[in-house]
């Protein structure tokens, strides 16, 4: 099917691409929406979650809530600024969306494989906030607009986390484009043992930890939700819309928490890469299963300290961030480069 | 009692002789420069039911704070004026929903005083018991659901789920689960069912180790304490004058219980327990607290199972109940705190007034005192600590 | 009628009853000898049978266990409701115990003259206090006797309510209380008084007390300068009341809404619910489709048949003028 690319033309290949991305999206959003959120939440809560619809321990409820909330009536608060509020909801899932461009599935299969593909990620994920300072503000809400406050001030603090993390993984595959750091992963060895190839988790441990940490501040996940507290904002900046509009925000919570665990994975874990597999076409059609498993293993990571922990208050987010992963994520930038450059 | 720490830029508390900050309280939106009015409430999550809290905000920061209550005022003490002693009972069961049997009991005791009625000594352990009961249902809801509050999902699902072991046992001694309207005066309405003492003895164990469990994942987890500790600090001399008692009291260091210091009521005499205090008075002591007196009322319950004795469940009474004229004060130790009834009778069979004295109506009343300074994120913290029920307050 | 003033404990077979009530038998289920449900036969020619029957018809309902028939016998044969309780009625007010001496003592000691009165309420301290030395009381209480914790303020109002029902409607179970006015413990001086009960964590006492409020002039010393959290129960006292109370930072209303006019706990103020809808309640029946409408009760006024005029009559009476407006509080703006 790649080989008939150069006779379709790249533009039509790019337009299939991100059609199938497009759709990954929602798909991404509601496996992940069900397993995590709704089965393996109730299940920690001593409850079972969805059972009925679709007959299979409930497998079609987030489908089916896709459904209802697109046939829901369209409000708009009063007072509401009525474009900057129609299009925040845009704006977070086309955040989301390019950042599923640069992620590989398979040897050939990723839409785009820029060389700066790290930086460019992290670069089109910050755009998120400000999706989510126009709902706040759009809103005519207090409790909105203290949302999207707080959201400003969090997802901007660990961005710096997020990066740092990332610049150990960097330096030590020596290339930014996400294709080149899962080859290097599959290809090179850990101290002459061929077998497992080199993910990165084992010698960027603190990197991987920062990025997870750093990523469930950029969800807004417990225990850094402070923006979206449920028990004191309701829902912060998302509390005035329903229908459609919550539902896109819904999926670019939960398609953007695909994201990053896709780039967790990606980075950290190998990606689709399997040792051993060298064959395009075999690499094609295992990776994303590959992918898929490592995806689902750190967002199971994600979603368990989600359910677990308390909310941190806003100044102790802040501090956390600015007083304790920005310093050990240099330390670890340090360490990385002593280590590439001696051995 | 320390002084808490303000945050940088806070105003600093005021001698509390000085009222003027409630003054403050009343806003004036025209003359608002950069301060922010908020609602929470009367609909919001945190506030357990119908409180509407304005809090005038700098940032994230209040500046000061006015509950405004009475979205529940049922007019309890003009309904007593009109209803016979049985009607009552069935009446304040509704005052605190969550401790329903501990309700009745301050006022049935009063009725007792009054008639010169004991009730025999089977059914005051099967009050007692049952008031336990219903103290160790209201704790092992706080204690999940204080969880929510500070962002914690999962342990409140836990505290439900303990809750219903408790109720369960209610239910099938006294037919109700919320609202059991088991007492009378003189005795009990029923006998035990067969089995429930052993029912009981399980369902204790069943609790001690939920216990255990919120101890490990909510007091013990480092977020939750850098959440609630130094939060809300209550001097203990302070919250005595405002009438803030039980747990609340108990975790500012004040050791005061009226199962113990009070006048006798009950079996507790007959009871070997221990009353829990923490320095601190700090969100955290508050739930240490109740964490604490949670096993304690585990253990307090298997001595009563252990210690009942057997007998009639009611004394003798006329059929028709006419409380002779007189006064009567009775105050005790509620789930949410001190909760008293002063009933004044006049020799019908109804009374003629009933001052209900409640507990979450004292402990509110210093949120205003308390609340000035601390960021919204504690107010919700601070309002989940104190427990109060929105009942409670309104009556 | 026989004056039956045997205490009912040496009757033998309300003695069965309530032994049986201890045996293993399912709960509930009636003790021998016992009539559940039994409607007794009204005297004829006395007073309050009308009232006194349903009353008692009520007391039944409620206590379907009580003891046995030999009860309802004896109700029945004391219509006006002296039931035979065990104690008797104090002659002469309780003496002191020796705590509460001790306390009344250093009350004195600090106030002399303005102690007006005390009693031994079932082991509670009540003194009655000298109007203007209100808030000395408080002072001193909490100074002299260590009492640092408040447990509440409130008034009470000793003049009779008047009578249930009225023009509205016929019947109705309040309890009849007695006509005459007549004080509690520690006496009063007319018609309104305000009280307070303030208690020692450390020394693990407590006392009432009670002051005088002028019926023309309600005018008390407010405690928030002693205690704190007199506040709130001021304020509630000053709705509930009416009472002002002086030095009070902030009175306004607390359960009512803003715009509220009357004082709901004075005895004058009626309970509207029994206005509009006289107790037991009408029962609203709807018929079937096909059937013809129920009869109306014969004790009540309404009649059931009548449905316009009760409509009318009930949303005529539902808006009365002093209703509470449904407007927001006196604080903050609207939106959230």
């Amino acid at each position: 099917m790649i080989t008939l690319a150069a006779d379709i033309g790249w533009g039509t290949v790019l337009a299939i691409k991100t059609v199938i991305v497009l759709g990954m999206i929602p798909v991404g959003a509601i496996v992940l929406g069900y397993v995590f959120l709704l089965k393996m939440m109730a299940h920690m809560q001593s409850r079972l979650g969805p059972m009925d619809p679709g007959g299979f321990h409930g497998w079609f409820q987030l489908v089916g809530d896709g459904i209802k909330f697109l046939q829901k009536e369209d409000i708009m608060p009063e007072q509401a600024d009525r474009r900057v509020f129609a299009m925040a909801p845009a704006v977070v899932v086309i955040s989301t969306f390019l950042v599923f461009i640069v992620i590989p599935a398979g040897p050939d299969l990723i839409v785009r494989d820029l060389d700066v593909g790290v930086f460019y990620a992290l670069a089109v994920s910050s755009l998120s906030v400000i999706g989510v300072l126009m709902a706040g503000w759009a809103s005519a809400n207090k409790f909105a607009l203290l949302g999207a406050l707080r959201a400003a001030a969090q997802l901007i603090a660990y961005e710096l986390p997020l990066l740092l993390a990332v610049v150990g993984v960097v330096v030590q595959a020596g290339t930014m484009s996400l294709q080149g750091i899962v080859e290097v992963q599959r290809d090179s060895a850990i101290f002459g043992f061929d077998g497992l190839g080199n993910p990165f988790i084992l010698t960027q441990f603190i990197g991987f930890a920062l990025f997870l940490v750093a990523a469930q501040a950029e969800l807004t996940q417990t225990p850094f939700d402070m923006p979206v507290a449920e028990s004191e904002l309701v829902s912060g900046y998302m509390v005035e819309y329903t229908g459609f509009r919550f539902l896109f925000f819904f999926i670019g919570e939960f398609g953007t928490a695909f994201a990053f665990a896709g780039l967790a994975a990606t980075l950290f874990l190998g990606g689709w890469g399997i040792p051993g597999v060298d064959s395009a076409a075999l690499g094609n059609v295992l990776g994303p299963v590959a992918l898929f498993t490592k995806l689902m293993a750190v967002a199971f990571l994600m979603f368990w300290v989600r359910f677990t922990y308390p909310r941190l208050r806003e100044d102790q987010l802040q501090a956390v961030a600015w007083k304790y992963l920005i310093p050990i994520g240099l330390a670890n930038i340090l360490l990385t480069g002593f280590f590439k450059v001696a051995f | 009692m320390t002084e808490p720490t303000l945050l940088p830029g806070a105003t600093p508390r005021l001698d509390p002789r000085d009222m003027r900050h409630l003054a403050d309280a009343q806003v004036n939106v025209e003359l608002d420069t950069g301060d922010m009015i908020l609602n929470l409430g009367p609909q919001h999550p945190a506030t357990h039911g119908t409180l509407r809290l304005v809090v005038r905000l700098d940032g994230e920061r209040v500046i000061a704070a006015d509950p405004v209550i009475g979205y529940m005022h049922r007019g309890y003490e003009k309904l007593t004026e009109v209803r016979s002693y049985p009607q009552i009972t069935t009446l304040i069961n509704r005052i605190d929903w969550l401790s329903s049997f501990a309700n009745e009991v301050p006022f049935i005791h009063a009725a007792e005083q009054l008639m010169g009625i004991e009730a025999p000594p089977r059914a005051q352990y099967i009050r007692t018991i049952l008031t336990e009961l219903s103290r160790i249902a209201t704790f092992v809801l706080f204690l999940g659901e204080m969880g929510l509050q500070v962002g914690a999902l999962t342990p409140a699902f836990y505290g439900f789920r303990d809750r219903e072991h408790v109720l369960n046992l209610i239910e099938s001694a006294t037919g109700g689960r919320f609202h059991p309207n088991f007492n009378r005066i003189g005795g009990l309405k029923d006998d035990l069912p067969w089995g429930w003492v052993n029912e009981t003895r399980s369902t204790m164990k069943l609790v001690l180790d939920g216990c255990d469990v919120f101890d490990r994942l909510v007091a013990g987890n480092e977020i939750f304490e850098a959440r609630t500790r130094g939060v809300g600090i209550i001097p203990g001399a302070l919250g005595a004058s405002y009438g803030v008692s039980g747990s609340n009291l108990r975790a500012s260091g004040v050791d005061w219980d009226l199962r113990r210091d009070g006048k006798p009521y009950l079996v507790y005499p007959e009871l070997d327990f221990k009353v829990w205090t923490h320095p601190d008075g700090d969100s955290f002591a508050r739930y240490w607290v109740r964490l604490q007196e949670t096993r304690e009322s585990v253990r307090m319950v298997v001595q009563m199972l252990d210690q009942m004795p057997e007998g009639p469940i009611m004394a003798k009474v006329p059929r028709i109940i006419k409380v002779p004229a007189g006064e009567a004060w009775v105050e005790t130790e509620n789930p949410l705190g001190q909760m008293g009834y002063y009933v004044v009778s006049k020799g019908a069979i109804g009374p003629f007034r009933v001052k209900i004295r409640s507990a979450s109506f004292s402990n509110v009343s210093i949120l205003p005192w308390l609340l000035r300074g601390v960021y919204v994120p504690d107010v919700i913290t601070i309002l989940g600590s104190l427990y109060f029920i929105l009942g409670d307050i309104d009556r | 009628m026989p004056d039956d003033t045997t205490p009912p404990d040496t009757d033998a077979a309300a003695d069965e009853a309530t032994s049986g009530a201890a045996d293993p038998a399912p709960a509930g289920s009636p003790a021998p000898g016992e009539v559940v449900g039994f409607e007794a036969p009204v005297e004829a020619g006395t007073e309050q049978s009308g009232a006194a029957a349903e009353e008692r018809a009520e007391q039944r309902v409620a206590e379907t266990d009580e003891p046995a028939a030999a009860e309802a016998a004896q109700a029945r044969a004391d219509p006006t409701g002296e039931a035979p309780t065990q104690a008797d009625e104090p002659e002469g007010p309780a003496p002191l115990s020796d705590e509460e001496q001790a306390l009344l003592d250093r009350l004195e000691a600090e106030l002399g003259e303005a102690v007006v009165e005390s009693a031994s309420a079932f082991g509670n301290l009540v003194v009655r206090v000298r109007a203007d030395s209100w808030r000395r009381a408080a002072e001193v209480s909490q100074a002299a006797l260590g009492c640092d914790y408040l447990s509440f303020v409130a008034g009470i109002d000793w003049q009779p309510a008047p009578r249930e029902g009225g023009e509205v409607g016929g019947a109705s179970s309040a309890p009849v209380q007695p006509t005459e006015t007549t004080y509690g413990a520690a006496g009063s001086a007319g018609r309104f008084q305000v009280f307070a009960h303030v208690q020692s964590t450390g020394r693990h006492v407590g006392l009432t007390l009670k002051a005088d409020v002028d019926e023309a002039e309600p005018v008390v010393e407010s405690w928030v300068g002693v205690y704190p959290g007199a506040d709130w129960h001021e304020r509630e006292c000053w709705e509930m009341y009416g009472f002002v109370f002086d030095g009070h930072p902030n009175l306004r209303h607390l359960y009512l809404p803003s715009g509220f006019e009357g004082h709901p706990l004075r005895k004058d103020f009626p309970l509207l619910a029994r206005q509009v809808k006289p107790w037991p309640g009408i029962v609203d029946v709807e018929s079937m489709p096909d059937e013809a409408p129920p009869d109306g009760d014969a004790g009540d006024g309404e009649g059931e048949g009548d449905e316009v005029t009760t409509g009318d009559e009930a949303t005529a009476a539902d808006s009365p003028p002093d209703a509470p407006s449904d407007g927001e509080a006196e604080t903050g703006d609207a939106t959230p």
